[in-house]
């Protein structure tokens, strides 16, 4: 749906009819970069399955995870993703203001999210149960940690977009990225179903 | 404040290093002193480094793939040099440490700095001519993707002389790559050099396959596409789906040698087998990475001179389509020796062979499609029939080697490099150069000499033979691979005849330069104004060469397979005509973010190589301004006006006239 709305504002505004798709094609492009990514994370983990067992005299992960905690980190990452459908939602209205309001929500809320991991590696690792105790817990923190890492670089492209949107509106340039931007927001959200369900629920059983 | 880097770091006291340095030293010298001497550093600058142009991108990436190919071949010449001295207690004249070096150089530089740029390259220059486009779908993206790979170029080719580079086989196996066996920044230098190309060869993937299924011309639906394209669309979701998985598995093990975890150690219950599981879960779509576009351009050139369509074109297509999904099934048959058991490595090694069944009807297609054709034996042909005969005989070995039980002998033995040699150099490396004589023309307008083409060839097909068939017989007296001298004097023999096959191909090599040389200096001689010299088939022969920037003044209408083929053999022909009306073109700007950027991460790879901490923080900081100043650059693209477009179509039908 998002796709054929660019598709049609596009077409009003040129002529010329070689580059009338260029917006849906960058969508479509960052569709498969998606699919690459999540290779990454595919890998990540594989990586993790094979060496959940590998604690190699350190912590099991029934030790060191601690669920309710991670349920309100989920939570959080959770409402963001409906309040960045709230921000897509009001540029297709084509509301300026709604559109920043919602941008600075999810913000705040990723932001959260982004704070509560680093407290609860920085816990870790003041415990002694850092990435180099043993391979368990390296596979937990590269896996967890590439989700981290990425939901900060969205909280910086967040941060641009919101500069970008409020300095030119929203425009052919503007939308196709903010459309970009709400895939790639998405899509971490449904990697962290996974991290949840498969790292945390799975290994505090 | 240079972190591990000091002047120790220099090998000074290896001669053979230090003259090969003086020697680029030299050329880079007199090179660069040539540019400036005819003042063209303004043009370098503006027409081919910050070019988007596809065609100029992807004659880049083939020019930097043959320099690359005389380095790496540098490195096979003194392995077989070696090889043929060192034996029955003689040493040689390469110390262990260096010989190491090398057969990794050699492996690292053929397959990601020789075969992908050439493979890459021809895409580049070919498939948007092939689909009636004007450029790809994220030209800046295309020209950063090319940077990226000069850096992971310039990172290997400074461990030669800054450092060293590692001494571990060209995949690095673990634990042999952590830090408790490779102290040294030889590791390092492989872990940079092929993270940063490899993130380019993945923009690159989604590229092309975005380019490839949006930005078709009017009328060509997926099977009325020409096999290369196909072959590329094919080697593009390869590029998608596992380039990824080598990003990880060497952000782990740099997490290993950086951060001090536990991957891939021996202790703290690190698994080296899952590194050679995740290494091979990339490498061998790898290899189809490579080899299918090659099949593309044998199926174009078999087409094109033997006048015929390519025989079973749907076949061809899913023959493709089979061998790319079945790539990812065949992982484990690269270490059948790891002791997975009797079932896992009966379901690897038919997998394996299954693969011989599309490939065989690849072969038929090629021969089917040369039965009661009228041949031409030009050089891409000849290159053509050469790879035919010798791929199947590697394909044969291969299947060999997919016998569990004979894997256990043949594991690590000669018999492997023999095999894998007679597909990538029967395969990979004649059907780039088949393309590469073939699609010259279209990129500068002129034909290559046939005579010192055809030298070249001889030279490579029997320069193979000479070279590989004694390590195959090597093998079987118990020869392994990667020795630096060996005791058996009764070895000798043979691996001197595989030094003098070693000596034939550098003829084959040198014959490509004169061909070079000698076409250049007779360009005018050879001069095709036509844009089609050898009568093609596909909608790049139907504009000129090279083409005018934005490649078609309209975009054609495509009805049918071979659509440029068919449009000449309507009544009256296809004639070059000047269109009465023009239109604007909407095209892409250059940008100098590509080449920044990339400049910046050469400064972080070789900062995080040298653990010099800052440098490596400037060179992120670097990439990230220069890609904020991309962001909010709002003047990428620009309309080629009519009247221009009228200008330069007038300006090549006079000069086409003039010659009729």
């Amino acid at each position: 749906m998002a796709t054929d709305t660019i598709k049609q504002h596009d077409a009003h505004a040129h002529d010329g009819h070689e580059h009338h798709d260029a917006g849906a094609m960058k969508i479509f492009g960052f569709w498969i970069y998606l699919m690459s990514d999540l290779v990454i994370f595919g890998t990540l983990f594989a990586t993790f399955g094979v060496l959940a067992n590998a604690t190699a005299g350190g912590p099991t992960s029934q030790e060191i995870f601690e669920l309710p905690f991670v349920l309100v980190e989920t939570f959080l990452l959770l409402i963001s993703s409906f309040t960045f459908g709230l921000a897509v939602l009001a540029q297709n209205a084509g509301d300026r203001g709604a559109v920043l309001k919602w941008l600075a929500v999810t913000f705040l809320l990723g932001f959260g999210f982004v704070a509560m991991e680093v407290y609860e590696f920085h816990n870790l690792i003041a415990e002694g149960y850092g990435p180099d105790r043993s391979a368990f817990l390296s596979a937990f923190f590269t896996l967890v940690g590439t989700h981290g890492l990425h939901v900060t670089f969205g909280l910086i492209w967040i941060a641009i977009m919101f500069f970008q949107i409020s300095k030119r509106g929203l425009d052919s340039v503007t939308k196709p990225r903010m459309l970009c931007l709400s895939l790639f927001w998405h899509f971490l959200d449904i990697v962290w179903i996974c991290v949840f369900s498969f790292v945390y629920l799975i290994g505090a059983m | 404040m240079f972190g591990k880097l000091s002047l120790d770091s220099i090998p000074f006291h290896e001669p053979i290093i230090m003259v090969t340095a003086v020697a680029i030293g030299i050329i880079g010298a007199l090179i660069v002193g040539l540019i400036t001497y005819y003042r063209k550093w303004g043009y370098l600058w503006t027409e081919w480094v910050t070019s988007i142009d596809h065609k100029k991108i992807g004659v880049m990436y083939f020019l930097v793939a043959l320099v690359m190919l005389i380095r790496g071949f540098a490195d096979a010449i003194m392995m077989r040099t070696q090889q043929a001295i060192a034996a029955g207690g003689a040493e040689g004249y390469l110390p262990p440490e260096h010989y190491d070096q090398i057969f990794t150089a050699h492996g690292v530089i053929m397959i990601f700095f020789v075969a992908m740029p050439m493979v890459i390259g021809l895409m580049n220059l070919v498939v948007p001519l092939q689909i009636g486009a004007r450029d790809v779908a994220f030209p800046f993206m295309n020209n950063l993707s090319f940077w990226l790979f000069a850096v992971g170029v310039i990172l290997v080719n400074m461990s030669l002389v800054i450092g060293e580079f590692a001494k571990t086989g060209w995949l690095a196996y673990a634990p042999l790559s952590e830090l408790k066996y490779s102290p040294g920044v030889g590791v390092d230098y492989w872990i940079w050099a092929l993270q940063i190309s490899g993130i380019g060869t993945t923009l690159t993937g989604i590229n092309f396959f975005v380019t490839i299924l949006k930005m078709r011309t009017k009328g060509m639906s997926l099977f009325r596409m020409p096999i290369f394209t196909w072959t590329a669309l094919c080697t593009n979701v390869l590029i998608i789906l596992s380039f990824p998985i080598l990003t990880v598995t060497i952000a782990l093990l740099t997490l290993d040698r950086y951060l001090g975890m536990h991957f891939f150690t021996n202790d703290m219950g690190g698994s080296q087998m899952m590194y050679v599981n995740l290494i091979w879960a990339w490498g061998h779509p790898e290899v189809y990475i490579l080899i299918l576009p090659a099949f593309g351009v044998f199926s174009e050139v078999i087409a094109t001179f033997t006048k015929k369509r390519l025989f079973g074109y749907k076949t061809m297509v899913w023959a493709t389509v089979v061998i790319a999904f079945l790539s990812f099934t065949v992982w484990l048959h690269h270490f059948f020796t790891m002791g997975a058991g009797a079932d896992v490595n009966s379901f690897f090694g038919i997998a394996t062979m299954i693969i011989a069944i599309p490939t065989g009807v690849k072969i038929f297609n090629w021969l089917f499609t040369m039965y009661r054709g009228r041949i031409q034996f030009t050089t891409p042909v000849l290159w053509t029939i050469g790879f035919i005969i010798t791929f199947t005989l590697g394909g044969m070995t291969g299947v060999m080697l997919a016998v569990p039980g004979a894997n256990f002998v043949l594991h690590n033995t000669l018999f492997v490099i023999a095999h894998f040699h007679n597909v990538i150099i029967g395969g990979v490396v004649f059907g780039m150069m088949a393309g590469f004589t073939y699609w010259f023309p279209k990129a500068f307008g002129f034909t290559l000499s046939e005579k010192w083409g055809k030298r070249s060839f001889w030279c490579w097909l029997i320069g193979f033979y000479v070279a590989f068939m004694p390590l195959y017989a090597l093998s079987f007296f118990g020869a392994m691979r990667r020795m630096q001298s060996y005791e058996q004097t009764e070895w000798q023999p043979l691996m001197i005849v595989a030094w003098f096959g070693a000596v034939i191909i550098a003829c084959g090599i040198a014959c490509i330069v004169i061909q070079l040389v000698v076409s250049i200096r007779d360009r005018e001689k050879n001069r095709d104004l036509t844009g089609d010299p050898w009568d093609g088939r596909t909608l790049e022969w139907s504009t000129s060469s090279p083409p005018p920037n934005y490649n078609f003044a309209y975009l054609p209408d495509v009805a049918s397979i071979d659509s440029y083929w068919e449009m000449k053999q309507q009544p009256g022909g296809f004639k070059r005509e000047l269109a009465t009306k023009f239109e604007d073109i909407h095209m892409p700007r250059n940008t100098a973010e590509g080449p920044i950027l990339s400049l910046f991460a050469l400064l972080f790879g070789f900062a995080l190589i040298w653990h010099i901490w800052w440098l490596a923080g400037l060179g992120a900081i670097g990439m990230f301004v220069t890609f904020m100043f991309r962001i909010f650059n709002n003047d990428t693209d620009y309309h080629v006006s009519a009247a221009e477009v009228e200008k330069t179509e007038r300006e090549y039908h006079k000069r086409l006239e003039m010659q009729a």
